[in-house]
């Protein structure tokens, strides 16, 4: 066994923990771990460009922002922000777990694609979540502004990832059934997705309540502000 | 008929008009790094065409497209954009229009949602109107450029500023935006040099074997770090079932197959919201949301992960020997 390979995985953890630019972080594990493998640098580049070129639709996402920009300078936030603060019901807690909610749906009928940080994280839910926030607490800095996005995609990646792996027709199923059919143990799709919807239901609950925590903070930090202000 | 790769295609258009546009206003070293890119995606089909025939040339000249791009990275500094509209002229604009500005918006997801549901039935004539690969991809790509033609109607501004607020975001987002697919290409070398292999070789001589609850934790734990350290569960998965799952938790215990299959790849999700070698996930959306802290959505989902991760693996256990 050839452990020097190992090398690449060295080189990753060490520039991501020097927080060097990761782009040539990555490319130099790359050439590491391949050339150490004892691959020649022609078949190393031959394997790196194919590869680069094959992961293309992970790019797929810079085609919304030409809409989204546009909207966005035509006020799209500005409104989304306007009509939550006029939503009397809808509090923040509300719109993020039933964000959720939805996502999950989605992903659990291998509707992956049709949500996400560019397509709706960015132009309606951020702007909603930051007017729902403004109402609970008045003087929502931008750090807070930072966090609450960060909250927003977080909600967006755990409704998506506990959601897909129900789905029989897509990826992970697919991957688990075709393993064990290579060992000699046939299963049916079904009967692997069906183990996923414990973890489905837990990890709903746990960011819901999170996000409600979440809540519960911003309203604790308006309290308190009040009340400094009474005395 | 449309394909994913008249998707590519519409990308390159964008990536090299960003890097015209850059290339104006003389910053070259953006100029620079979007043209390689832009390159690299409209030559993407020749690239794997040639490579499949045994033609290894312009996949080597496309590696070496990707060490440029590697060199350039770090020069781009990020570079702010004055707005292109004030705040007073976006809320009067947001007054003016009110929901109108939704529909282009709610476009996006529901045009990728008609073309998945009913993509496969569209047709013109007896060809089909989608291509049945990356259907739902292919939907979501036609669903931009619809819902930038319905943003041009209801804002009454011409698609080309659209194209050109675009490029704004993606000079915000820089070389962010490149990270999954890096990651991507590293995962086939990682795979092809057996640094998987290693790390099982690796895994499997320290494991406790008699006790049945200390392999499952060795395997849930496993696919954790597995997945931290690759970005990606899918990876993963083979790797900790060769090594721990099959011989030693079905084999010698007698897992239930497809619980330990469902519940150790979900244990893997756990360790993709832990980890920057996600970077799709993770530090994309921390550029596109312009989070000073590229780490912040990480951060954000740790603590969720973590109880996720316990309560999967505590249903595993209870569970999985039975």
């Amino acid at each position: 066994m050839n452990y020097w390979p190992l090398l690449g995985v060295a080189v990753i953890v060490v520039g991501f923990a020097l927080r060097f630019n990761a782009v040539p972080v990555v490319v130099t594990a790359a050439i590491v771990s391949g050339l150490l493998a004892g691959l020649s640098v022609p078949d190393l580049l031959a394997l790196l460009g194919k590869s680069f070129v094959s992961a293309r639709m992970l790019l797929l996402f810079v085609l919304t922002l030409p809409a989204i920009g546009l909207l966005e300078r035509a006020g799209l936030r500005e409104h989304a922000q306007r009509w939550m603060a006029r939503l009397q019901n809808m509090t923040l807690a509300r719109l993020l777990i039933g964000y959720l909610l939805l996502r999950q749906l989605l992903a659990t009928v291998g509707l992956t694609g049709v949500a996400g940080p560019a397509q709706t994280v960015r132009p309606l839910l951020a702007p909603m979540g930051e007017a729902a926030a403004e109402k609970i607490l008045p003087g929502f800095d931008e750090a807070d502004r930072e966090e609450l996005r960060a909250v927003a995609s977080a909600t967006d990646n755990i409704g998506r990832f506990f959601g897909e792996d129900v789905f029989i027709a897509l990826g992970a199923v697919l991957l688990i059934q075709g393993f064990y059919s290579q060992h000699g143990i046939e299963l049916s799709p079904l009967a692997i997705a069906l183990w996923a919807l414990p973890t489905a239901i837990a990890a709903f609950a746990i960011q819901s309540v999170r996000i409600w925590l979440y809540q519960r903070r911003l309203q604790r930090r308006a309290t308190a502000l009040r009340n400094g202000q009474g005395n | 008929m449309l394909r994913i790769e008249h998707a590519y295609w519409l990308i390159a258009a964008f990536l090299l008009y960003s890097g015209w546009r850059n290339l104006r206003d003389r910053h070259l070293w953006h100029a620079a790094f979007w043209i390689v890119l832009g390159l690299l995606f409209g030559a993407g089909d020749f690239i794997l065409a040639q490579s499949t025939a045994g033609h290894a040339l312009p996949a080597q000249v496309a590696g070496a497209g990707v060490i440029a791009l590697a060199l350039l990275a770090p020069q781009l500094k990020r570079m702010a954009h004055p707005e292109s509209s004030s705040a007073e002229q976006r809320l009067q604009s947001a007054i003016r229009l009110g929901h109108m500005l939704f529909v282009p918006a709610l476009l996006i997801p529901l045009v990728t949602l008609l073309v998945a549901l009913f993509g496969a039935y569209l047709a013109i004539g007896r060809h089909a109107l989608f291509a049945t690969p990356q259907m739902t991809l292919t939907g979501l790509a036609l669903a931009c450029v619809v819902a930038l033609f319905a943003a041009s109607v209801v804002a009454r501004t011409p698609m080309h500023e659209g194209v050109a607020e675009g490029r704004r975001l993606l000079d915000a987002i820089g070389w962010a935006a490149l990270l999954p697919l890096l990651l991507a290409a590293l995962g086939q070398v990682f795979t092809q040099s057996g640094v998987g292999a290693a790390i099982a070789a690796i895994a499997t001589d320290f494991l406790p074997t008699g006790n049945a609850t200390a392999a499952l934790l060795a395997f849930a734990l496993g696919m954790v770090l597995f997945t931290v350290i690759m970005g990606n569960a899918f990876a993963a998965f083979p790797v900790m079932m060769a090594g721990i799952g099959l011989p030693l938790l079905i084999r010698q215990h007698g897992a239930h197959p497809a619980i330990l299959g469902s519940m150790g790849m979900l244990c893997g999700y756990c360790g993709t919201l832990l980890t920057p070698m996600a970077a799709d996930f993770n530090l994309v959306p921390a550029a596109l949301l312009e989070l000073r802290n590229p780490y912040g959505v990480i951060r954000a989902q740790a603590w969720s992960a973590l109880w996720i991760f316990i309560c999967t693996f505590l249903l595993m256990w209870m569970l999985v020997f039975h």
